[in-house]
């Protein structure tokens, strides 16, 4: 292992890296989607630490986005879907703050979501879209006029206008463009010198940490620069882009990693049952939030023999025959 | 709605008498493969989660191996040797044509030089193939909070066509949504063209009783096919609005390869077929 010179003074404790650039009020962002890549070890720190009032910004980051509002740490949230495929059709957390008026919802969807971050990073304030035209999402908002011009709060949600470029019968959404706090995601791999590579899909991530104030990467490994530039086509991030760098393998679980680990239905399927009753989900919180002090004894709790369970296959990227009901 | 189901899965027996052993099927079997039908090979296909997965799955297997499936969350072409349990699954990335992300994927759909038919399901959907996959009751003060619109608005907005999956029930095709999240061929007529939108609209709803399809000129839903053992009477009961039912006729029911495929091949631990 080559030295972590190009890390002096990003590689730090996940602990450290939250400290650093999360705080109460703060616009963040998470990568994955649903199922997949979510930075959990980041968001069980989040909540651990019991950062309040946090501005979400999503397009469909199921677990984490469950979690993070499960435990009270959202106050406001931008997204397009609130669903972790089969084991919970609307995360359930989720579901009940908003029945409850726990938390203010701004509905958009996953394109036009992607396209807010994409804005945010290019500079321009907002970006043309022919989704939603003549629907709820573009005429109904979710927060109060009050809440207008606040930090992170675009004075509309959309505005619908004919094409400027004056084509008949062609109406377009305008969506505002995200600029959040920070982006926080988990990668494969960061090189010695910060250079990012995501392996499959890389969802928003890309678009969410360009738009963002801060980046941090939690990945499964670091790995030697010359290892990077030698298939520099298989990047996903810069180095300058990076201001922290976290190891934390397993550091998605119970979402997968491609090549790394599959989703844990085992710890899906059990957060299913107790996110439904809030005394059960009470107690889960006190059992793998609070009551651990870090993502060691995360795992730990977790379990080797199920974690060997959900391993990738080399080839497939996922756990072949792995038991998902 | 546990009869009408017995009859969908025992009627090509009763209705057959002499012939070999009918296979018998679940509503949700037949879904698959009546939404399977749909896909022509060479077609380009957006699949949404549930049993849109396992209709293009099934369809890819049997009768459209050339068929290009791609997810939202930017898997273009994977194999599927498992079956995917949402979009993000690691399955969707595997032995793929390309691994991209979600810009890249909704310029698949919107691509003016591909016809591309996405397969969306929602909660509740109108007679104009409008659907609602946010909220039931008041927007700002929900009785039950959804997912939300996910990529099935962008889906709806942008894609050539849709067909829709849904299960059938007053509660869910309804004369009014609670809120329009995916837009259909919103009144009626040629208001989607005059919305702004370039193309697209609903083809058709399957659902555990049926196939319904829309009117060209006015494109209000009408009944096109029943499974067999459903009477049209039944599925106007369970439809919140006055269907036209005159043109309906009995769909073909799946034959026993389809049915293998399905479930040894497709979804051996019934992760969707339940």
């Amino acid at each position: 292992m080559a030295e972590h010179n190009g890390l002096d003074g990003k590689l730090m404790s996940i602990g450290e890296a939250v400290e650093r650039f999360v705080a109460d009020g703060s616009q963040i962002c998470v990568g994955g989607f649903t199922i997949n890549r979510n930075p959990m070890a980041a968001v069980y720190e989040i909540a651990r630490r019991r950062i309040k009032d946090l501005h979400l910004v999503a397009h469909s980051n199921g677990q984490a986005l469950d979690l993070l509002v499960g435990a009270g740490c959202v106050r406001r949230l931008d997204i397009a879907y609130g669903g972790n495929g089969r084991f919970a059709p609307t995360c359930i957390r989720f579901r009940k703050a908003v029945e409850r008026g726990e938390v203010l919802v701004e509905d958009y969807t996953n394109n036009m979501m992607s396209l807010r971050f994409l804005a945010g990073a290019l500079g321009v304030p907002f970006i043309p879209s022919k989704s939603g035209l003549g629907t709820d999402v573009v005429e109904r908002s979710g927060f109060p006029p009050e809440l207008r011009g606040e930090k992170g709060i675009p004075c509309e949600k959309v505005i619908v206008i004919d094409d400027p470029f004056g084509h008949a019968d062609d109406e377009v959404v305008l969506l505002p463009a995200l600029t959040p706090d920070v982006s926080i995601i988990h990668a494969q791999q960061v090189s010695t010198d910060g250079t990012v590579r995501i392996k499959g899909l890389t969802f928003a991530d890309l678009e969410q940490c360009k738009a963002s104030g801060a980046v941090i990467v939690t990945c499964e490994e670091i790995v030697p620069e010359d290892y990077l530039r030698l298939d520099p086509d298989q990047n996903a991030l810069p180095p300058f882009l990076v201001d922290a760098v976290v190891v934390a393998p397993y550091g998605a679980h119970p979402t997968a990693v491609r090549y790394f680990y599959d989703y844990d239905p085992v710890h899906l399927n059990h957060y299913k049952a107790v996110a439904k009753d809030d005394e059960q989900w009470a107690a889960y919180l006190e059992e793998w939030v609070y009551g651990v002090e870090s993502w060691d004894a995360y795992l730990d709790k977790i379990g080797g023999a199920q974690l060997a369970h959900i391993r990738a296959n080399t080839v497939a990227g996922y756990a072949p025959g792995l038991d998902r009901r | 709605m546990s009869k009408p189901q017995k009859s969908a899965a025992g009627g090509a027996a009763a209705a057959a008498p002499g012939a070999a052993a009918a296979p018998v099927y679940t509503p949700r079997e037949m879904m698959a493969i009546a939404a399977g039908r749909f896909i022509k090979d060479g077609d380009v296909l957006f699949a949404g989660t549930g049993v849109a997965m396992l209709a293009a799955t099934v369809a890819k297997r049997i009768h459209a191996p050339q068929a290009h499936i791609f997810f939202e969350t930017g898997g273009i072409g994977p194999r599927l040797e498992e079956l995917p349990m949402a979009v993000a699954d690691p399955r969707v990335m595997a032995f793929s044509n390309l691994n991209a992300g979600l810009v890249e994927a909704f310029s698949y759909v919107a691509n003016r030089r591909l016809h591309t038919i996405a397969f969306l399901g929602a909660a509740q959907i109108d007679r104009f193939g409008n659907m609602n996959s946010t909220v039931i009751g008041d927007y700002l003060h929900p009785k039950v909070r959804f997912s939300g619109s996910g990529g099935a608005c962008d889906a709806g907005s942008l894609a050539s066509g849709f067909i829709v999956f849904m299960q059938h029930g007053v509660q869910k095709f309804v004369e009014k949504l609670d809120y329009l999240t995916t837009p259909g061929w919103l009144t009626g007529g040629d208001s989607r063209q005059h919305a702004g939108y370039r193309r697209g609209g609903p083809i058709a709803v399957v659902t555990n009783l049926c196939v319904l399809k829309f009117d060209e000129v006015t494109h209000e839903m009408y009944l096109a096919e029943r499974y067999e053992g459903v009477t049209p009477e039944h599925i106007q009961e369970n439809t919140g609005f006055p269907l036209d039912v005159s043109r309906a006729t009995v769909a073909e029911p799946p034959d026993a390869e389809e049915l293998r495929i399905l479930r040894d091949e497709v979804d051996p631990q019934r992760l969707i077929l339940g």
